[in-house]
């Protein structure tokens, strides 16, 4: 892990701009003039309290939430409430939740080749051998007739990022990923994710696993009460903290 | 000082259970004789069952299967020194002389073949739906069993049923074509209006002259000669496969975020869950001939089946609905978030999820709403009870109870057993192991 990220490569290309977005839940401001621009090629972790409206941000990214206020944009694709949009942003950007949410009732191999079937329209074949294809790149091919219960939690989570995979997304986005995961599997999801960067993903993850923001993100961002706090290098980030919410935050969450 | 360290050398190896635990006599012990109360309940269940058997079988095992009538079945069995008035044994020669009208009412005897293979057809049309091995090509079958087993049953120019099937031809062929031009409301709206109007205005001509230019048919047979389980079956089986969809849609519907489609869903869902079955039937039986146009013949046992339908769809409904809210938020989320647009979800991701944690409750409607056909009799349908009703006015059989009820409760019974070990059938296979 350690040297991974010497390697890695940002473009100057943009692949996500948010200028001034705002959302409310009822009349709870939860996410408040943010601004935020990702480059293709970037590893960004999200970090702070929980409430601080981190894991909404990222799912305004890809329209799970609606936002009010502001402007996102995805690609060079506007995000409005225009369905065709939000199902084109849908399809290039890949999520990862903290429960798997994989499709209980179908096998490993069909919740990966469900979307690209049905939404890319690509042949039974050729869909089942990019399955097989992101099923050996996260480790577990031998699991692919078995269906989600009958995996472990680690083993779910791979399953639930090489089906996003399948659909060929150009940007990755992780809400806590390894949160719900005993201790003994997050290291095989940090592994699968760190490969993910390797191979050059643009990728918005919120996790608490600050050794993975040390040593994959090129980038953290602290979030607290709705705001972008800080965000720097994660050297300068960890090492050198500006703000005095950050400095408390990091001391409660490094300190034992 | 306590040595509080240890380190296992060698692992213990797995042995068999004990015997109380494993064999046939563990399971006696275990749950029929594992302390004395436990044994004294079991001696006196044991007890009770013998003697209810006891009285019960003699009764059944009756040699009266040939008798013509009460009073003659009585006779026999003061013969055989039992009980002459009712309780010595049953009567059973009432099912042996009209168990054929039981089952197909008052239709021509000389055309009993055509309810059969109709229901015949039924097993080959449901066996693609209801179970894995069946040929996939049998699914033709059951899109156009609906018209065969009208034609089959009531007979009457083969060019009605063709014209009405003819209109979910124009209805797709409309949608398909109006979808590409205008886009998928206009798809919407062409697929739903373009056969209403066929069917309004233009099968009933339509088909009286292909008849009249090609003669094919078959004897028509009246709707009141229809009668028995046929009839139970009709309605039943109508109400089962157009009740599971019309609840989904209601559903979903009274999940919607539109604010108009939601209150039509809940309105009707409320209503129809706030009226007795019996009003409903009464409504179709003599209401709806005021509302209709002067003139229009709509038959009686097919504005029945319409009500049945309607009345299991909004028990369906909520049944589904319960089966969606069971559903965790991150189901729909990992659906949305790889692209899939509503329809699409709903039908790979949601409904199939859904559905199975409501079968034992959409299993309990379909049992009920075949139960209660029997309520048919009351708006003067020959269904098995109203046909029960019959028979017990002829004079042979005046006074006969239990053998008749008896019969009907115990077909009845097959019938809903059957469904009922099905769904556990359908549970188990599609169980995955979560």
């Amino acid at each position: 892990m350690a040297n991974a990220k010497k390697q890695l490569e940002v473009s100057d290309e943009v692949a996500i701009q948010i200028t001034k977005m705002n959302k409310w839940f009822g009349s709870f401001h939860v996410l408040r003039d943010i601004d935020l621009k990702v480059n293709r090629g970037e590893r960004i972790v999200i970090a702070g309290p929980s409430g601080s409206g981190k894991s909404t941000l990222i799912r305004c990214i890809n329209a799970l939430e609606e936002h009010q206020e502001g402007l996102i944009t995805v690609d060079g694709t506007v995000l409005s409430s225009d369905l065709k949009n939000i199902d084109t942003i849908r399809s290039e950007v890949g999520m990862c939740f903290q429960h798997f949410n994989l499709f209980p009732h179908l096998t490993i191999l069909e919740n990966c080749m469900l979307a690209p079937v049905w939404v890319r329209k690509v042949p039974q074949k050729e869909a089942m051998e990019t399955a097989m294809h992101f099923l050996e790149k996260v480790k577990i091919p031998e699991q692919a007739n078995k269906y989600p219960g009958q995996l472990s939690g680690g083993q779910q989570q791979r399953v639930a990022i090489a089906r996003s995979l399948c659909m060929k997304p150009r940007i990755m986005l992780f809400d806590e990923p390894t949160s719900a995961l005993d201790p003994e599997m997050i290291k095989e999801v940090l592994d699968t994710m760190v490969q993910l960067a390797e191979d050059g993903m643009t990728m918005l993850v919120v996790t608490h696993e600050m050794g993975f923001a040390r040593e994959v993100a090129n980038r953290v961002i602290f979030m607290d009460e709705g705001q972008i706090i800080e965000q720097n290098e994660p050297e300068q980030f960890f090492d050198n903290p500006q703000n005095d919410r950050t400095k408390l935050f990091l001391s409660q969450i490094l300190g034992h | 000082m306590v040595d509080l360290s240890f380190v296992r050398k060698d692992i213990v190896p797995q042995r068999a259970a004990p015997l109380s635990e494993a064999g046939i006599v563990g399971w006696f012990r275990k749950n029929m004789f594992s302390d004395i109360p436990n044994t004294i309940l079991t001696i006196i269940v044991l007890y009770f069952i013998i003697s209810v058997l006891s009285s019960i079988l003699p009764w059944v095992f009756s040699p009266t299967w040939y008798s013509g009538s009460l009073t003659e079945c009585r006779s026999i069995l003061a013969e055989l020194g039992r009980d002459g008035h009712g309780g010595g044994g049953a009567c059973w020669g009432v099912i042996r002389e009209r168990w054929l009208q039981l089952l197909f009412g008052f239709y021509p005897s000389e055309l009993y073949w055509r309810p059969i293979l109709a229901f015949f057809l039924l097993g080959l049309a449901l066996a693609p739906v209801l179970f894995e091995g069946a040929s996939r090509k049998l699914l033709y079958l059951t899109a156009v069993y609906p018209f065969l087993c009208f034609w089959l049953i009531w007979g009457g120019s083969i060019w009605f049923p063709i014209t009405v099937f003819a209109g979910f031809i124009i209805a797709y062929v409309g949608f398909v074509y109006v979808n590409k031009i205008a886009g998928s409301l206009s798809g919407v709206i062409a697929s739903i209006v373009l056969p209403l109007i066929w069917w309004l205005f233009i099968v009933s001509p339509l088909s009286t002259m292909l008849f009249s230019i090609l003669p094919i048919g078959s004897e028509a047979i009246d709707s009141d000669r229809l009668g028995g389980f046929m009839l139970a079956v009709l309605i039943g089986v109508t109400g089962i496969a157009l009740s599971l969809p019309i609840g989904i849609l209601l559903a979903l519907g009274r999940q919607s975020d539109l604010p108009i489609l939601k209150g039509v869903c809940v309105c009707f869902i409320e209503f129809i869950r706030g009226v007795p079955l019996i009003t409903l039937l009464f409504v179709a039986s003599t209401l709806l001939n005021i509302f209709l146009p002067p003139g229009s013949n709509f038959d009686l046992i097919l504005r029945v089946m319409i009500m049945v339908t309607l009345f299991a769809s909004a028990y369906m409904a909520e049944v589904v609905r319960g089966g969606l809210a069971a559903l965790p938020k991150g189901q729909y989320e990992a659906a949305d978030s790889l692209g899939l647009d509503y329809w699409k979800a709903q039908r790979l991701i949601i409904m199939p999820q859904a559905l199975k944690i409501s079968i034992p409750g959409i299993v309990s409607t379909f049992i009920g709403l075949f139960k209660d056909t029997t309520l048919v009799s009351i708006i003067g349908l020959l269904d098995p009870l109203g046909l029960s009703t019959n028979i017990r006015a002829d004079m042979a059989w005046n006074g006969i109870l239990w053998e008749l009820y008896g019969f009907v409760g115990f077909i009845f019974f097959i019938f809903c057993f059957s469904m009922s070990r099905y769904s556990m059938y359908l549970e188990r296979r599609l169980a995955t192991g979560h």
